[in-house]
């Protein structure tokens, strides 16, 4: 097999929303994309996870802070340890933070609003898994729709590792930070919604640049095994 | 024993939710500054005396009533 297709686990929290989406979104892009419930202590065979968006626990206590107690969640840390690659988005990224796979912490947006329309992201870092087939400094454009997108970095954040900025006031988050990787960037996490723009017909198809690169990151791990 | 968690917004987190109540606290006519907003979190918790009882709920916010990088916690004991 000179192309196989990648395993990408897709899971589903209590109260998740963007599963569907994002399984739909592997598959349009080649992927082999595997549901995988929460409480699941034990990962299936795969290439690489993503904790899609939503709100998970009803976002009850903070947004994450109950779905990253799965059962399933410890699993993930292992796969994430081994180097891994786990992706997180919106809700995602939000349980990754709180499990402590990433740096950083998403509170209320500054508006207070709730923000759902299209915003323009910069590309910092094109030497991850999750963005290698950006172009350094590329403009995309994807949907944002949460109400808890403010990310507080740590002090001591540095900056290879944050990997998308936003390229207008969205949420308030500190330096404009849209998404980061962990330090060993097999871990990344973003509050924009790659899985909603993978096809021209709603309106951008840029979220495949990041999901498309996940995906040629998890077939190259597959080969590697292989 | 009866416990009750108090958690706030760090110094210096901001938070949009304290200006919102600030601002509507300004107008009904309340001449306020600097209103944060944090969550009480009541609970009984087994423990043979209030120092153990006191360890145990720090453990709970350590690990999940808090986050400690944005939110601090104050721990009060009753009975």
């Amino acid at each position: 097999m000179a192309s196989p297709q990648p395993r990408i686990g897709v899971v589903t929290f209590p109260g998740s929303l963007d599963d569907r989406d994002m399984l739909w979104a592997l598959a349009a892009l080649d992927a082999e994309a595997v549901p995988v419930w929460h409480a699941e202590e034990q990962l299936p065979d795969l290439d690489a996870v993503v904790l899609p968006g939503g709100f998970s626990y009803g976002d009850y206590l903070r947004c994450g802070a109950i779905a990253r107690l799965s059962p399933v969640m410890n699993a993930v840390a292992a796969f994430a340890a081994d180097g891994g690659l786990v992706l997180g988005v919106c809700n995602g990224f939000q349980i990754l933070c709180e499990a402590g796979l990433l740096p950083g912490a998403l509170r209320a947006n500054e508006s207070l609003t709730y923000v759902c329309r299209d915003v323009r992201l910069t590309v910092e870092r094109t030497d991850t898994p999750f963005t290698a087939r950006c172009g350094p400094g590329q403009t995309l454009v994807m949907p944002v729709k949460h109400g808890e997108g403010c990310y507080i970095r740590p002090d001591h954040l540095p900056q290879e590792q944050v990997v998308l900025r936003y390229g207008e006031p969205v949420n308030g988050s500190v330096d404009d930070i849209a998404g980061v990787v962990n330090e060993h960037r097999n871990v990344m996490g973003l509050m924009p919604h790659p899985e909603h723009a993978v096809d021209p017909l709603l309106g951008s198809a840029d979220g495949a640049f990041v999901l498309a690169s996940l995906v040629d990151s998890a077939r190259s791990r597959a080969l590697a095994i292989a | 024993m009866k416990a009750t968690v108090l958690v706030r917004p760090k110094q210096g987190i901001l938070d949009p939710q304290g200006e919102a109540v600030e601002s509507a606290l300004g107008h009904l006519g309340f001449a306020v500054r600097d209103a944060r907003v944090g969550r009480v979190v009541d609970l009984e918790v087994e423990a043979s005396d209030p120092a153990a009882a006191r360890a145990e709920v720090e453990r709970m916010c350590e690990q999940l009533l808090a986050n400690p990088l944005v939110e601090s916690y104050e721990i009060s004991l009753d009975g």
